[in-house]
C-alpha cells in the first residue's frame, strides 16, 4: 500500500473560515441524469413508452390530417367545381306526386345565367331477358351493358370525348328517333369498329342507329361502358323514368353554388322541395369536417396516451427515488443541496420525456409516410408538429417529475444514510 | 444570508496564532422534542485537534448516531455550539451547512454507500461533483486517491466486482479526495470480516500518520483501541477516558 506522508491532508483551501457554497454545473447535472437513466435501460425504455405512444399518435394524427386535406385539395379540381346534380326526392315527400322534372326541364335550366349545359338522365331498367346486342339474334356474354336515357343537354354536360361520329342533337331527340351514342367499351364488346357501315345496336328487339362513339366522359366516366339514348326515345320505348330521374348541370366557374340554389325553383316553382340539388363540395368545409370529426377523437386518444405516459414516468421516478434513498443520502453528505437532488430527478424524468417524444415523433412520421405510400398519397407533415413533439415529451416528463423530485429533496440525509 | 458565510469572530485566528480545533463542542447537546422529550445526546464539551485519531465507542442505542449526525452536520444541536474548523455551524443556513459538510468532512459509512452502476473511479470522483471541480480534474484526483488507498488497479471495476475491504477502501478514497478537515467514519468495519477490517484500520492508521484528522465511531472495543484517543459514549453522555488525551490532547499511539 503506497502512501505519501510528505503531504498532510489539511483543511480545504486557504479560506479556513469561509465555505464556498455547493454548485452543480448544468453539464454535470445532465451527465448525472443520463447515468441515472442508463442504470436501468430496460425500465427507462418501458417508462418512455407511454410518451412514445402519446407523441406518436399526436404526430401521426396531425400528419394524416394534413395529408388527407391536401389529397382533398387535389381531388377538388375545376371539373367537380362546375358540376351540379339535381336529384328527385318528390317520392319521399309525396308518393302521389307525378313526374317531378317538367318536360321542358332542359330549357328551363339552360336559361339560367351561368349554366353551360343541362339535361335530364336516368338509367333505363331493362328486364332480365332484355340484352344489348349488335344484331337481332347474337348474344353478348358476361355482364350486362347499361342503358342510360340522357337528353342532349345531359350528354353535353357530362363532357364526353367523341371518337367517331357525333352526339345526337335536339332535332333527333325531339323526334324521339331511335339513335344511340355508345361508349368505346361497348363498341369494342359489340364489335363495332366503324360507323361508316351504319351499325345498329339492339336493345331487346329495338334497333338503335349508332350515331357516335365516345371513349371517355370526364364527369360520367361510366358512360364509356354505357349505351346512351335520347331521353325522349327512351320514354317512348320504355315509358316514363320513375324515381331515378335526375339532372346533370355544368356551369361556368364559380357559378355552381348559385345555380344549385336556383335550379329547384326554376324547375318546380310550385314544389321546389321536390328537388334536391347537390352543389360541388366546398373545399374549406370539407377540410374542416375532416379535421373535426375523427381527428378530434384521435387527438383525445393521443392526450390520454400522454397522460398515461406522464403517470408512468411519475411512478417509475417515484420508485427510483425510494430505491435510491441511500444514494440521495450520500449525495447530500457529499455536499448536494436539496435543490441539486430535485434538479437531478427532474432532469432524469424530463430526459425520459424528451426521448419518448423523439422516438414518438419518428414513429408518427413513419406512420404518416407508410399510410401515404400505401394509399398513393403525397405525405404532408407540418414541420411545427414534428418540432413540437420532443417539446411535448419534455413537458410531460417534467410535469411527471415534479412530485417525485420534490419527495427526493425532502429525504433527510441522516435517515437515508442509516440504510 | 451573507452573514452566515462569514467567519465567526472568535475562531478566525490570524496567522501565527494557534489553529482552532477541527471539532469543538461547547456544551453542544441534542434533545428530541417530545413528548416525551428525549435527550439523545447530553450537552458536552469536546475539542478535536488537527491530526488526532479519535475513536468513539459505545453500545448501540447509546447516542453514537446522534453524535455522528451532529459532527457530520446532518443534525443541528438543540443546545450549545458546535464549531467545525472554527466555524460556528449554528449560524449557518442549511445551504451553508451542506457546503461545509461537502467540503470539510469526508464520510465513511458501514454500508459503503457506493453507487452500484459506477466504477470505482467514478464513485470517488462523485465526491467533488458539487464543488464545481472540472470533470477532467475530478477524474485525475480520483485516480490519485485510489492510488493512495492502493486500488489504482481497480479503478474501472464496479463495486459488485470488489471485495468488502476493497469497497470500503474505495469509500475511504472518496472521503479523502476532497481534502477534508475530518474523516468521519461510522462503523467502518461493521460489514467486514476480520482480515478486511484489519486492512481498513491499517489504512486509517496510515492516513493518520500522514496527518489526517480521523474520527471513528464504533461499538467494537477492539477497533476503539486503534485510536490515539478513545471517547466513550453511554446513555447519551460523552466521556473522555484516554489518559493521554487528558494530558496533552495530542495523544499519539
Amino acid at each position: 500500500m503506497r502512501l505519501r506522508p510528505s503531504r498532510p491532508v489539511r483543511g480545504a483551501g486557504s479560506g479556513r473560515g469561509s465555505v464556498e457554497h455547493s454548485r452543480l454545473t448544468p453539464r454535470d447535472l445532465v451527465s448525472e441524469a443520463v447515468a441515472g437513466m442508463l442504470q436501468r435501460p430496460a425500465r427507462s425504455a418501458l417508462t418512455a413508452l407511454g410518451t412514445v405512444l402519446g407523441v406518436g399518435t399526436f404526430v401521426a394524427v396531425l400528419g394524416l390530417t394534413a395529408t388527407t386535406s391536401s389529397q382533398i385539395d387535389s381531388r377538388f379540381n375545376p371539373l367537380t367545381a362546375t358540376e351540379v346534380t339535381v336529384e328527385d326526392v318528390a317520392h319521399d315527400l309525396n308518393p302521389f306526386a307525378g313526374r317531378t322534372f317538367p318536360a321542358d326541364a332542359d330549357d328551363r335550366v339552360q336559361g339560367l345565367n351561368g349554366v353551360e349545359h343541362a339535361g335530364v338522365l336516368w338509367d333505363v331498367r331493362l328486364g332480365p331477358e332484355t340484352a344489348v346486342r349488335s344484331s337481332p339474334v347474337g348474344t353478348v356474354g358476361g355482364e350486362r351493358i347499361g342503358v342510360v336515357a340522357a337528353s342532349p343537354g345531359a350528354v353535353e354536360a357530362s363532357a364526353p370525348h367523341v371518337v367517331q361520329g357525333r352526339l345526337y342533337d335536339r332535332y333527333l331527340a325531339d323526334r324521339a328517333e331511335p339513335v344511340a351514342v355508345i361508349g368505346s367499351g361497348v363498341a369494342a364488346r359489340l364489335g363495332i369498329t366503324t360507323l361508316e357501315t351504319g351499325p345498329a345496336v339492339f336493345i331487346g328487339d329495338q334497333p338503335f342507329t349508332v350515331v357516335g362513339i365516345i371513349d371517355d366522359s370526364l364527369r360520367r366516366p361510366e358512360f364509356a361502358l354505357s349505351v346512351l339514348v335520347p331521353s325522349t326515345t327512351a320514354e317512348r320505348v320504355w315509358g316514363p323514368p320513375g324515381a331515378g330521374e335526375r339532372m346533370l348541370v355544368s356551369t361556368r366557374m364559380g357559378a355552381a353554388r348559385q345555380i344549385a340554389d336556383e335550379v329547384p325553383t326554376a324547375l318546380r316553382p310550385d314544389h321546389p322541395e321536390y328537388l334536391k340539388s347537390v352543389p360541388p363540395p366546398d373545399p374549406r368545409t370539407l377540410r374542416r369536417s375532416v379535421t373535426s370529426d375523427l381527428n378530434q377523437l384521435f387527438l383525445l386518444l393521443a392526450g390520454i396516451c400522454l397522460v398515461i405516459g406522464a403517470v408512468g414516468i411519475a411512478n417509475t421516478t417515484l420508485v427510483a427515488v425510494l430505491e435510491r434513498t441511500g444514494e440521495i443520502g450520500l449525495r447530500r453528505a457529499l455536499g448536494a443541496k436539496g435543490r441539486h437532488i430535485t434538479l437531478q430527478f427532474l432532469t432524469e424524468s424530463g430526459a425520459l420525456g424528451v426521448i419518448g417524444g423523439l422516438v414518438g415523433a419518428s414513429l408518427g412520421a413513419v406512420t404518416v409516410v407508410v399510410v401515404a405510400v400505401v394509399r398513393e398519397w403525397t405525405p404532408v407533415l407540418d414541420a411545427a408538429t414534428v418540432a413540437a413533439a420532443p417539446l411535448m415529451g419534455l413537458l410531460t416528463g417534467l410535469l411527471a417529475g415534479v412530485y417525485p423530485s420534490w419527495r427526493a429533496a425532502r429525504i433527510q440525509p441522516a435517515e437515508a444514510l442509516r440504510r | 444570508m451573507r452573514r452566515r458565510r462569514r467567519t465567526p469572530t472568535d475562531a478566525s485566528a490570524p496567522d501565527g496564532l494557534p489553529e482552532p480545533p477541527v471539532i469543538e463542542f461547547r456544551g453542544a447537546g441534542l434533545t428530541y422534542p417530545g413528548p416525551p422529550a428525549v435527550a439523545a445526546f447530553k450537552p458536552a464539551d469536546l475539542a478535536l485537534r488537527r491530526g488526532e485519531f479519535v475513536t468513539v465507542v459505545g453500545p448501540s442505542g447509546s447516542g453514537k448516531s446522534t453524535f455522528l449526525n451532529i459532527v457530520g452536520l446532518l443534525d443541528r444541536p438543540t443546545e450549545g455550539t458546535y464549531l467545525l474548523d472554527g466555524i460556528d455551524t449554528g449560524r449557518l443556513s442549511d445551504n451553508g451547512r451542506t457546503a461545509l459538510r461537502g467540503r470539510r468532512i469526508g464520510f465513511v459509512f458501514q454500508s459503503f454507500h457506493l453507487l452500484p452502476h459506477r466504477s470505482s473511479v467514478e464513485n470517488v470522483a462523485l465526491a467533488m461533483l458539487y464543488s464545481a471541480v472540472p470533470a477532467r480534474e475530478r477524474r485525475a484526483r480520483a485516480r490519485e486517491a485510489l492510488d493512495r488507498v492502493g486500488l489504482a488497479h481497480r479503478a474501472q471495476a464496479l463495486p459488485s466486482r470488489l471485495s468488502g475491504g476493497e469497497r470500503q477502501r474505495v469509500a475511504v478514497a472518496r472521503a479523502l479526495v476532497g481534502r477534508p478537515s475530518l474523516l468521519l467514519c461510522d462503523e467502518p468495519t461493521g460489514n467486514l470480516d476480520t482480515a478486511n477490517s484489519e486492512v481498513v484500520m491499517e489504512l486509517l492508521a496510515e492516513l493518520h500518520l500522514a496527518g489526517l484528522t480521523i474520527l471513528v465511531i464504533t461499538h467494537d472495543p477492539a477497533i476503539a483501541e486503534r485510536g490515539s484517543r478513545t471517547l466513550t459514549i453511554r446513555d447519551g453522555v460523552l466521556s473522555d477516558r484516554s489518559p493521554a488525551a487528558a494530558a496533552t490532547g495530542q495523544a499519539i499511539r
